[in-house]
């Protein structure tokens, strides 16, 4: 239980990691530590303005995101520790929880009827083609190579026995999946939604208030989740005490998000049209990892 | 455990005669009186589908089998009628479907006075009760004959609105397209007939050796019906141009027939060989993908919803694949998995698909319009339809919790038995994995377009600003089976148990453990994890509302960076929504486009078509059937014409055959 209430007060603080280091590349200050946490507050007291042309779906999209997150929370284990609940198959949800909140998200977008909105939606959706076959393939190749099929005995049996290459090749492919599920560069620009860029940012021009605290709150737990998945695949066989698996696993994360603010301050985001390349990229990554375990 | 005729055999029978009697009586009675046709068809129909569904579930209960033969006046035939589990399993969405859209199609017919309801009603009412028959069925005989009926029930449904341009060509279309795939039906009873030399599918015997290629014939013949590709191409012509409840009914169960009779010949040939399998795991994941492609690059919502039963059937087809190939590698858990989620997503697929129709037939007639482009905001103006289409396409995308996830969660679940496992199931679970997954992200692009544009945004035309709400009873039937798919969504994963006896009957009973099935079916805690979802976002619901109750709520238009003047037309369109994608896949698609780009310094204006024909019609039937047209029209010189010529060829036809019967 200790994992999902770490989740949901110290994910807000990633968000805020990537931009540090942004801004440290940049020679600038940064946010404070705790930005995060103010903006939710401002954010949670604040009263809404609502589009006229919209209904209770744009209302109810971030809010049904938000729950599919934190049921998510409940299966995934982070870092060698076991999740809360365990069962084979268990990834299949995880993955459909994440597109049941991807639905949601998507067709408030389109409640408001805004071009701009319309745009980031189909963007969203064109991608989760290429990245939904990717993570299942990817975490396939997981449960091949460990001979386990629940998320927790997956990750648990892969810190004792899982080979380097399979480690190498799978944790690429998931890197990319973790930018792109998590709109940052290269894929999409989370500091903008000028046109170029728009996916994630323009999705939500519309929402305030409550709202948009549970979007940016949503952002950062999806964050945590697709990172766990990722900081799960490093090497901590000698770790045992739960303490130490518990740090690794925060570690992990903390470090995924310093990955990704240093990609973030060294790449530009890529061209539009070269985005089914990179994601089918990262798909063949996964697939190839499968076919590692081929032996 | 035999249980005699007054069991739920005799139930289910009397129900398929009351079909056929009110049908009949409906008909005769329309003449007279609209009003009393109305309550005699949609009654008889409601009452028999109750009737029917208690009987076949309380057949599936006590998973007995019962037979009930009497002699018949044709050679080889034998009314022969039966109920065994994988019956009495699809007899389930049949009349759970068919009754709710006979309420249906109450408030759907109503608007047009002055045209005899009754037509309507005979040819539903006969439908549902000879796709039953068919169900039934234990003698090859009636089989061909009640499947012929069903045929013909359901194309008098589709030319029903036969004034219209488009209809006629479609059911020309659908008519030749089901009597090519009755022909293979022929060709495979006949033979299976000969070896055995009865038509009761009880004596029936696959000829040694040739199991194989008794099932390639059935599956093709089959096929035709179910969808598969590439022998779909009727469907997406011929439910556009039916009514939709005809659509819901046709989509949503008449296609399962023919995943009932590649079951049926599962069961009667015991045991094919293994590329059987290969051939049935590759076509599903072939026709799942190819299907909701297609599906994705359509502007009418009702062939849209067409091509996505294509990708259905793709996926019941995959399910059934991958038990197969658990039978043929003796994997039982892969088995018992791929054939229970096939199952469900059989029974679950009649139920979302139906809703799905009958949500654009609501749509279809409030505003008149099944082209997307000009529709949305539907759901301010129809609350109730665009509710229930909502949660049917969250169903169909197979999302949690709704009831599609269950039965796709079983073929993952096989899939990855067969991943962990070793030998040909590892191949044939990363085939369906991966498969799965691609169509489950192309669907959810396909249907967040339908609902979004369709229901939500700001109309995009005139009619859709005009529409209000559908009548009370298409309000309560739609409102039904949106229930259903959140009520099966959730109590699904309880308990399979009943499910057992049918999958035990496909796996041929040898691979599979059944009375251990339970536990490798579905795991506790999932129910668990879909019941906590609905109570987690509702106590978000309660948390939001709260936190708004004290603050300032205002209204105004969609931020548009200031531009004043928003109109309707500056909205995505679900061309606009896909273009990525259909973009991508443009190799496969082969769209017609043809655009006229606004040129100078002041452009005049500019056009813009696209269409995406079915390439399997462009690039295989089409040619096939001119090719065919061209040959037999070097024959036309022996219709003369004249009577005595004909009477010429019969002696000569009737000489030819005595001198064979002759000579052998």
């Amino acid at each position: 239980m200790l994992q999902i209430v770490l989740a949901v007060a110290l994910s807000p603080l990633l968000p805020v990691v990537i931009q540090r280091v942004k801004a440290l590349f940049a020679g600038r200050q940064g946010p404070p530590w705790l930005q995060g946490y103010f903006d939710l507050w401002k954010l949670l007291r604040k009263g809404g303005t609502y589009s006229r042309t919209t209904t209770w779906v744009f209302r109810a999209g971030p809010l049904v995101n938000f729950a599919c997150l934190l049921v998510a929370l409940l299966i995934l284990p982070l870092g060698g520790l076991p999740a809360v609940v365990s069962f084979d198959g268990d990834w299949i949800l995880l993955a459909y929880m994440l597109a049941l909140g991807r639905f949601c998200m998507v067709v408030a977008a389109l409640d408001t009827g805004s071009s701009f909105e319309g745009m980031g939606a189909s963007r969203e959706v064109q991608f989760a083609v290429f990245t939904e076959p990717a993570l299942l393939l990817g975490l396939a190749a997981l449960a091949r190579e460990t001979g386990m099929m629940s998320l927790s005995g997956m990750y648990g049996e892969l810190a004792l026995t899982g080979e380097v290459p399979f480690r190498i090749l799978l944790s690429a492919g998931m890197f990319i999946l973790y930018l792109a599920e998590n709109c940052r560069i290269p894929v999409d620009d989370p500091a903008t939604h000028l046109e170029l860029t728009m996916i994630h940012e323009v999705m939500v021009l519309d929402h305030g208030a409550v709202d948009f605290g549970l979007i940016q709150w949503g952002g950062a737990l999806k964050l945590w989740v697709v990172g766990a998945l990722w900081s799960g695949l490093l090497p901590l066989g000698a770790l045992r005490h739960p303490l130490a698996l518990l740090l690794a696993g925060l570690g992990g994360l903390l470090g995924l998000a310093v990955l990704t603010g240093v990609v973030e301050s060294v790449m530009a985001r890529l061209r539009l049209l070269r985005m089914p390349q990179l994601l089918v990229g990262a798909g063949m990554m996964c697939a190839l990892s499968l076919l590692l375990t081929f032996r | 455990m035999a249980l005699g005729a007054g069991g739920p055999l005799g139930v289910a029978l009397v129900a398929l005669a009351l079909l056929a009697f009110s049908g009949l009586g409906a008909w005769l009675a329309g003449g007279r009186s609209e009003r009393g046709s109305v309550w005699l068809g949609a009654g008889g129909a409601v009452a028999a589908c109750g009737l029917g569904l208690l009987a076949s579930v309380r057949a599936l209960w006590v998973s007995g089998e019962c037979l009930l033969s009497a002699p018949w006046r044709i050679p080889y035939g034998e009314f022969q009628v039966g109920l065994d589990p994988l019956s009495s399993f699809f007899l389930i969405p049949l009349f759970l479907l068919s009754g709710v859209v006979a309420v249906y199609s109450v408030g759907y017919f109503r608007p047009w006075p002055g045209r005899n309801p009754g037509r309507f009603w005979l040819f539903y009412n006969w439908l549902v009760a000879c796709m039953g028959l068919v169900i039934l069925a234990r003698n090859g005989v009636l089989f061909l004959v009640a499947w012929e009926a069903m045929a013909l029930a359901s194309f008098f449904l589709v030319v029903y609105d036969w004034q219209e341009a488009e209809v006629g060509p479609a059911g020309w279309l659908y008519l030749v397209a089901t009597h090519l795939g009755t022909a293979f039906l022929i060709a495979l009873f006949v033979w299976l007939g000969r070896e055995s030399g009865a038509q009761d599918f009880a004596r029936y015997a696959a000829p040694a050796g040739m199991a194989g290629w008794v099932f390639l014939l059935g599956l093709i013949g089959f096929g035709t019906k179910a969808g598969l590709y590439p022998l779909h191409v009727w469907l997406p012509v011929a439910h556009p141009a039916a009514p939709s409840p005809v659509s819901a009914v046709m989509s949503g169960m008449m296609i399962k027939t023919g995943v009932y009779g590649i079951a049926r010949l599962l069961v009667l040939l015991g045991d094919v060989p293994a590329w059987c399998a290969w051939l049935v795991l590759l076509t599903g994941a072939a026709t799942g993908v190819l299907g909701i492609l297609f599906a994705l690059a359509q502007r009418d919502l009702k062939r849209m919803l067409a091509y996505s039963s294509v990708e259905n059937v793709g996926i019941i087809t995959l399910g059934l694949g991958l038990g197969l190939l658990g039978v043929a590698t003796g994997a039982p858990r892969l088995a018992v998995l791929g054939f229970a989620g096939a199952l469900l997503h059989v029974l679950n697929h009649a139920v979302f698909k139906g809703l799905l129709f009958l949500g654009a037939g609501a749509v279809l007639h409030a505003t008149g319009l099944r082209n997307i482009e000009m529709l949305g905001g539907a759901l301010k103006r129809m609350p109730w339809t665009g509710a229930a289409f909502l949660a049917g396409a969250a169903a169909i995308c197979g999302l949690p919790p709704f009831n599609g996830f269950v039965g796709e969660f079983l073929i993952y679940a096989g899939a990855i038995r067969g991943i962990v496992g070793s030998g040909a199931g590892v191949v044939g679970g990363v085939v369906a994995v991966g498969s799965l997954a691609l169509m489950g992200g192309l669907a959810l692009a396909c249907f967040t377009k339908a609902f979004g544009i369709v229901f939500l945004g700001e109309p995009r035309s005139g009619m859709a600003a005009m529409a209000t709400e559908v009548g009370a009873s298409m309000r309560y039937a739609m409102a039904a089976l949106a229930g259903f798919c959140l009520l099966l969504g959730l109590a699904l994963p309880l308990g399979l148990r009943w499910l057992e006896p049918v999958v035990g009957q496909l796996s041929g009973g040898a691979a599979a453990p059944p009375g251990r099935a339970e536990e490798v079916l579905i795991p506790m805690a999932l129910f668990g994890l879909l019941a906590l979802l609905p109570v987690v976002a509702g106590a978000l619901a309660q948390v939001r509302r709260r936190l708004l109750a004290e603050r300032v709520q205002r209204e105004s238009a969609t931020w548009d960076c200031g531009y004043a003047a928003p109109s309707a037309s500056m909205q995505y369109t679900a061309t606009g929504f896909v273009q990525p994608l259909t973009e991508a896949a443009s190799g496969i698609l082969r769209p017609r486009v043809e655009s006229e780009l606004p040129a100078g310094i002041y452009p005049a204006g500019g056009a813009f078509r696209s269409e995406t024909p079915d390439a399997a019609r462009q690039l295989f039937f089409d040619p096939l059937f001119r090719r065919a047209a061209r040959r037999m029209g070097q024959l036309r010189w022996l219709q003369q014409g004249r009577v005595h010529w004909y009477v010429f060829y019969i002696v000569l036809a009737l000489v030819a055959l005595l001198a064979w019967a002759v000579w052998t």
